[in-house]
């Protein structure tokens, strides 16, 4: 496809909006599913759904538009309260989501195929629900998954009226003889260059229009002192079109008017004057302002309410429901939603303002500003150097840049951050995929969905967590026997939760399966001779053992994880972005798979060290603390290991410049030179000192891939460039204890042999 | 990149001339992006004797590398009088420590012969070909083949 084709270029924004859409559509239908979902929030699920469609017609994806009306359809009947939002209608709104998500998917060529089928079962069991009573087809509506009998479901429910109804499609629901709409431009509607007159022009299109202009408000031309929109329409349109055409009409000037679409033989208005078959709207529209004169933003009259009131009449369930008095109910809604939000924008018109970007524009700046922050510091260190007096307004003038610059890359470090939502919310499609496929009965909960980590990051973590999902659910969840057998409720538990610790990101995988079974995982270990059959290890060790490559203990390879390639994967793709995976594990309890990652993979605070005549930076997130051992705090153990007492408690010691290899080999042992021990804490929580030179200070430094241009270095995470422009390496903390543990093996080893 | 080998025979190919090792190299002309001199590398723990670190390149992480040692023909101790030659390969950019740049010379093709199977190892995997200039013998390079490590992740 060609980025010169206007058309294309718009259709990519709306595949970008379809996916904002679908997220919307899959947290509103989540909420649902948990029971906190409320009227609103199958509101939210019918516009998102609606937008779909809307934007697919203009780009003439039929498939598309067709499964979305029907889809529409159904969540229309649901907020209007036609049909009750039970966990049959979840269920089926769950399948649908997937369904439209598969669709939009195949529209922008992202999966090569769409399932026909299931799309028309998925179809079929949206308006056999909508046809059929409700009840009764909940009642009969078998456990297994609707979506596995398709043939059932087109035999029985094949609708005859819906694809000729609309909006209001319910069979009985023919639309209404005439309607009265009442028009009320604001002044935004003129400033945004919306012309009435055209609008009318299009209503009239629809059927025979009477169109009364109301001029009441209109000032004399005296005090008329400023461009204010002062005139109203009332139009009574005798056609028996669908609600739903009207709307369309003004949907484009959606918060920018007051609009109140009735059907002409409207019970609301025997409510409001029980005698008058003719509605008043202009009346109304007073009535609905009148009982919150306080609040002057009820003019802003919600339009979502209102059209719920309008289909009213036609619902089984009457409007009566709202706790208010009838005469007041259009006010009392009007009023609520228009109050918290004060003058501005009604709800249905609001959101944040908001630009898209290309990540590559924000990346240049990004990196421009990092070049600056270096440049500022090497000045700094140059001015420094030359003995200038703290005083001076040199100096006071390089430390307010040194705050200016630091805000700079904040801001444009807070650009680039999102919250993980995007990731998580694709999740509950995963978790009832996979149950579905094991036939196990899962739950997922969320936490910390507003935690926010750099694009970048965001970006790569859906597949590691993917895969611990599906990992958890097949090998971590037992079957529905095993739990009943465990005296566990029938539904297994996935939590997936993410927070900030430590400046990282911390996502937690946890279940309330069966735990790993250390003995099996063993046993397989060494048949695969990925250890030796008398390795001594802990329990911690065995379990990390499951991240070896080439292990797997599912006894049969399914179609969902056990490959063999699972968890390897996974830790290699966290590694890539220099995060760590551990797992916790309590044999009949569950597991918990903790993946810690960097906040961003641009910046680093750290600490300036010397390590075998070399300036090295240690990640400041991972040091506890540093001190100067005293006399008698080292002894050696063994041949070449040495520990170091901290607070009672004896860690490894790890010389860090023997082992990166920059001390000469004939440098003296540890004992025999001056040194600082830095205590760090690995991504498994256990500790072990560093030894150094020297510390030299704490830095925050911009980070410089070592792969761009070559390869990862073992023991090393990535470069920086100081501030006399020299290259420092940033420790790798955790590959530095493995290398540490592999060089004093292989000298035992030596020694041994 | 064009290979010199398979360019018909009278096409002119421009090279840029360099010692390493004591011995004379070239190596075509649009796989350099600049000529520096030496500045102090930071030492890479764990590479191969050849690599010298890495050095800053304008906010970039640039590995160098010391040409003589790659090509079997000893360590090279860096001065203020060696350069290094920024190359671009394999969408990476890696700097060649050399002894010094000569020349930029027009080579035919057909000037080209084929490497003589008397060289080391190290050197036989590297060179493409040689070129008699005169009274000189210039090695042609393959800057592709430099870093091992590089190429095999690239491929």
């Amino acid at each position: 496809m060609s980025a010169d084709d206007p058309f294309e270029a718009i259709k990519q924004t709306f595949f970008l909006e379809c996916e904002e859409l679908l997220t919307d559509l899959e947290a509103s239908v989540t909420a649902l599913t948990f029971g906190d979902g409320d009227g609103e929030t199958i509101n939210a699920a019918f516009r998102a759904i609606h937008s779909i469609k809307g934007g697919a017609g203009a780009f003439g994806l039929e498939e598309l538009v067709r499964f979305a009306h029907v889809f529409e359809t159904y969540m229309d009947e649901l907020r209007s309260g036609r049909k009750t939002c039970d966990d049959i209608a979840i269920r089926a709104m769950l399948h649908a989501s997937d369904v439209l998500a598969d669709h939009v998917s195949y529209a922008r060529g992202l999966i090569p195929s769409m399932d026909e089928e299931r799309s028309q079962t998925v179809a079929n069991e949206l308006r056999a629900l909508m046809d059929d009573g409700g009840p009764v087809v909940a009642a009969a509506a078998p456990e297994p998954n609707p979506v596995e009998d398709p043939i059932e479901a087109e035999f029985d429910f094949k609708p005859v009226m819906f694809d000729f109804g609309d909006d209001a499609g319910a069979p009985e629901a023919l639309p209404p003889e005439a309607w009265v709409i009442s028009f009320k431009p604001h002044k935004r509607l003129y400033e945004t260059g919306n012309e009435p007159a055209l609008l009318l022009r299009e209503l009239a299109r629809l059927g025979p229009c009477q169109v009364t202009l109301d001029t009441s408000e209109l000032a004399s031309l005296a005090e008329l002192a400023e461009p204010a929109a002062c005139l109203s329409w009332s139009i009574v349109l005798d056609a028996p079109v669908e609600m739903e055409a009207i709307t369309e009409i003004f949907e484009f000037v959606e918060g920018e008017c007051d609009l109140v679409i009735l059907p002409k033989s409207d019970p609301l208005a025997d409510v409001t004057d029980s005698s008058a078959d003719e509605v008043d709207i202009a009346a109304l529209l007073a009535a609905a302002t009148a009982p919150a004169p306080a609040a002057p933003a009820a003019d802003e009259v919600d339009i979502q309410a209102l059209l719920a009131m309008a289909t009213a009449p036609i619902a089984p369930a009457p409007v009566a429901a709202a706790p208010a008095p009838a005469t007041s109910a259009p006010a009392t809604n009007s009023a609520k939603a228009a109050a918290p939000a004060g003058n501005a924008p009604t709800a249905a018109a609001g959101g944040q303002a908001s630009i898209r970007v290309d990540l590559d524009r924000i990346d240049k700046l990004i990196n421009v500003v990092g070049e600056l922050v270096i440049q500022q510091a090497m000045l700094a260190q140059s001015v420094a150097e030359c003995g200038i007096a703290a005083s001076s307004t040199v100096k006071v003038g390089l430390e307010d840049l040194e705050q200016l610059s630091r805000e700079i890359q904040d801001s444009v470090m807070a650009i680039r951050a999102q919250p993980v939502k995007s990731v998580f919310q694709r999740m509950p499609r995963l978790v009832r995929e996979v149950a579905d496929m094991t036939g196990k009965s899962v739950r997922l909960i969320t936490e910390g969905e507003s935690t926010e980590v750099d694009k970048t990051v965001v970006d790569r973590l859906a597949e590691p967590i993917t895969h611990m999902i599906r990992n958890a659910i097949d090998h971590g969840l037992e079957d529905v026997e095993g739990r009943a057998a465990a005296g566990k409720p029938k539904e297994g538990i996935i939590r997936l939760a993410a927070l900030h610790r430590s400046g990282r990101i911390v996502i937690e995988v946890s279940d309330d399966g069966r735990g790993i079974n250390r003995e099996r995982v063993r046993k397989i270990a060494v048949d695969r001779g990925l250890i030796a059959a008398d390795a001594n290890l802990s329990n911690e060790e065995t379990d990390n053992l499951i991240f070896l490559p080439g292990f797997s203990t599912a006894d049969t390879v399914s179609d969902i994880s056990g490959r063999g390639v699972g968890m390897d994967v996974v830790r290699r793709s966290i590694q890539q972005l220099g995060g760590r995976i551990s797992i916790a594990s309590t044999p009949g309890k569950g597991s918990v798979f903790t993946m810690s990652l960097p906040l961003t993979l641009a910046v680093l605070d750290g600490m300036v060290v010397r390590a075998g005549g070399q300036t090295l930076l240690s990640p400041l997130s991972s040091i506890i603390e540093s001190f100067t051992p005293k006399e008698g705090d080292l002894h050696r153990i063994g041949a070449r290991d040495w520990v170091i007492r901290f607070r009672d408690r004896f860690l490894p010691l790890i010389d860090t410049g023997r082992v990166l290899g920059f001390s000469k080999p004939d440098s003296p042992e540890i004992t025999g030179r001056d040194g600082i021990a830095i205590v760090v804490e690995n991504e498994g929580g256990s500790q072990v000192a560093l030894w150094v030179d020297d510390i030299q200070g704490q830095r925050q430094v911009v980070i410089k891939s070592l792969e761009t241009n070559y390869r990862k270095v073992d023991g090393i995470s990535a470069a920086t460039i100081l501030g006399d422009g020299r290259v420092a390496l940033i420790l790798d903390i955790d590959a530095l204890v493995v290398l540490g543990r592999q060089q004093a093996n292989q000298s035992e080893f030596k020694i041994a042999s | 990149m064009s290979d010199p080998l398979n360019t018909p025979e009278d096409a002119q190919q421009e090279l840029m001339a360099f010692m390493a090792g004591g011995q004379e190299f070239c190596v075509d002309i649009m796989a350099i992006r600049e000529i520096r001199g030496w500045t102090a590398a930071t030492p890479l723990p764990k590479t191969p004797g050849y690599m010298k670190g890495v050095i800053n390149l304008r906010g970039t992480i640039l590995p160098i590398l010391d040409l003589s040692a790659r090509l079997g023909l000893g360590m090279c101790e860096p001065s203020g009088r060696n350069v290094i030659m920024v190359v671009h390969i394999a969408n990476r950019s890696v700097g060649l420590l050399v002894d010094s740049v000569s020349e930029i010379i027009m080579v035919k093709a057909n000037e080209i012969q084929p490497a003589p199977s008397v060289a080391m190892d190290e050197m036989k995997a590297l060179i493409m070909g040689i070129i008699p200039v005169g009274q000189r013998l210039l090695s042609l390079l393959d800057v592709n083949l430099v870093l091992p490590e590089v190429e095999v992740e690239a491929a």
